[in-house]
């Protein structure tokens, strides 16, 4: 079963990539980061516990955090940019 | 099955990699780039850690994907955020690309295979530093014994540079002002939210650098988790807390002061007739003053990096934001 | 123990399950607001559920605490994030798409006092062109 979940996560993750290739709208591609970024913490757990990788909860936690600072600096950056520096 | 799994692995992450190269390098809107970059971050750490090179990820993991976003971002802002392409393609480049490119696919031929348990990258020093861990220095983390001890000389070079890296930001930015309008607007989830956060990334980044000889981690990825916390209450909060609650001319002293506790143990050990960073001499016991050591180097090195990249930070975010018309 | 096994299997398939609709309807979907909705939402659960899984299969031990933490850090993480940015996408001008048409096109009456509807426009042909 958990290589049916591993599996699954590698679908997700090849997706979610899709979206953030695509766009269209930039808060398309912060979601799709962020996304990126939850379920890579779901890989490491899964694949960590599967494959027998060192200490693996430690960089899930670690990514958990680090995500979610990302996500709100690039919010931050947002509601603070000015659109004097669009392409006109 | 299992390594089954593994290959198929690798080859997913790999083909990931490559395709967020080529949009990169089409895409044209750099904010996008950036959050591209965000995700090559991710995946490089994933692959890193089914090499098994977990305290590489771990780095990778806190500078990559957290702090080198934030960084870039900060940098974004100063400039526009659409690349000026032009369109120029000159047929000298085409020849150039295709022999650099096949003479590392010939150099590639002779690599040993993964995993090779012949490759000269085992023979050499790796077994005496695998058997000399459990003698002398008895700490479960050989990558932290390798590190601190074996190659103090090294890690103490590093967290020079880092010192280095931080005060030549300092020089060419400055410490920049605070301006009342970049202020963020107030939030009440964020503000909810974000306080419990910032404590529990505290305790983990003190959790990161005391356990960095049992588990991945130490000094270096501890600093950035701790620099990190500081940066998300600026964030939410606005930088003029941040400011208050560590002023940005403590900085540098504290950034000073890492590399001082790093030498000073050196010092130390060459006061009683030692060689410089010999641990030994801290104790009378080898095996401990080895332990008392790799702690107070680790402390230096999570100094140092903590004070110099919530520098940069500061000196980054300070700028005043130019409008391009 | 064979009944924990099973729970952990049945956690197992449902998060992958539950994650890989997310990563579909991520794709699929009309327009920001319904993206975010099904990227969020099944998620949550879908962490929560892998999570758990995993726990039940390693058994008690200092991890089972770690993974504990792990949960409620997402838990609390992924929805206060789906709300930063719903609000930072409706004050950045993004608006929903009231009529279905074909997906990726944001079907209102173009706003000419709107820059992001514009700025919308232009990303769309530059990225269109990423390798898919």
């Amino acid at each position: 079963m958990i290589a049916a979940a591993i599996v699954a996560l590698l679908i997700t993750l090849a997706l979610t990539l899709i979206r953030a290739f695509m766009g269209p709208s930039i808060y398309d591609r912060i979601l799709a980061v962020n996304s990126f970024g939850t379920k890579t913490v779901l890989f490491i757990v899964v694949g960590g516990h599967a494959l027998g990788w060192f200490s693996y909860v430690d960089i899930a936690l670690m990514y958990a955090l680090v995500n979610f600072i990302g996500t709100l600096a690039v919010m931050r950056f947002f509601e603070q940019y000015s659109p004097h520096g669009e392409r006109s | 099955m299992i390594a089954n799994l593994e290959l198929v692995i690798d080859i997913c992450l790999l083909a990931f990699l490559i395709m967020i190269v080529f949009a990169s390098i089409k895409i044209t809107d750099l904010f996008a780039v950036t959050m591209l970059f965000g995700i090559f971050s991710f995946v490089s750490a994933l692959l890193f850690l089914d090499l098994d090179a977990v305290d590489v990820a771990f780095t990778e993991a806190a500078v990559g994907a957290g702090f080198t976003t934030v960084l870039m971002l900060s940098a974004l802002r100063l400039t526009t955020r659409f690349e000026n392409v032009k369109h120029r393609h000159s047929l000298l480049g085409l020849p150039i690309v295709i022999l650099t490119g096949a003479a590392l696919l010939y150099g590639v031929a002779d690599f040993p295979n993964m995993g090779d348990a012949n490759a000269p990258i085992h023979h050499h020093l790796a077994p005496d530093f695998i058997r000399l861990t459990q003698q002398k220095i008895d700490i479960p983390n050989i990558v932290t014994a390798v590190l601190a001890s074996f190659r103090g000389y090294d890690t103490f070079g590093e967290t020079v540079v880092i010192f280095s890296a931080g005060a030549a930001v300092l020089m060419l930015l400055g410490m920049g002002h605070v301006e009342r309008k970049q202020e963020p607007e107030k939030n009440l989830i964020l503000w909810v939210v974000v306080k419990p956060m910032i404590a529990l990334i505290l305790i983990f980044g003190l959790y990161v650098q005391f356990h960095g000889d049992f588990g991945a981690g130490g000094g270096f990825q501890a600093g950035v988790i701790f620099a990190s916390g500081f940066i998300l209450y600026s964030l939410v909060f606005g930088e003029t807390y941040a400011r208050k609650v560590i002023p940005a001319t403590i900085l540098p002293r504290l950034s000073a002061l890492g590399v001082l506790i790093y030498g000073v143990t050196g010092l130390m050990s060459l006061i009683s007739n030692k060689p410089f960073l010999d641990y030994n001499a801290l104790s009378s016991n080898p095996v401990g003053g080895q332990h008392l050591g790799i702690l107070l180097v680790e402390a230096g090195v999570g100094l140092a990096v903590f004070s110099t990249i919530l520098l940069i930070y500061y000196s980054f975010s300070g700028r005043e934001v130019i409008h391009y018309e | 123990m064979i009944i924990i096994g099973w729970l952990s299997d049945v956690c197992l398939l449902l998060g992958g399950f539950l994650v890989l609709t997310g990563a579909v309807g991520l794709l699929r979907l009309p327009d920001f607001f319904t993206r975010l909705h099904a990227a969020s939402v099944t998620e949550t659960l879908g962490a929560v559920l892998l999570i758990i899984g995993i726990m039940l299969d390693t058994g008690l031990m200092l991890d089972t605490a770690k993974l504990i933490l792990l949960i409620c850090v997402m838990f609390i993480a992924n929805p206060t994030i789906t709300h930063g940015l719903c609000r930072a996408a409706a004050h950045g001008g993004i608006k929903p798409a009231m009529e279905t048409k074909s997906p990726m096109q944001n079907s209102t009456p173009s706003d000419s006092k709107n820059i992001y509807e514009n700025q919308i426009q232009t990303e769309t042909g530059v990225s269109g062109k990423a390798p898919k």
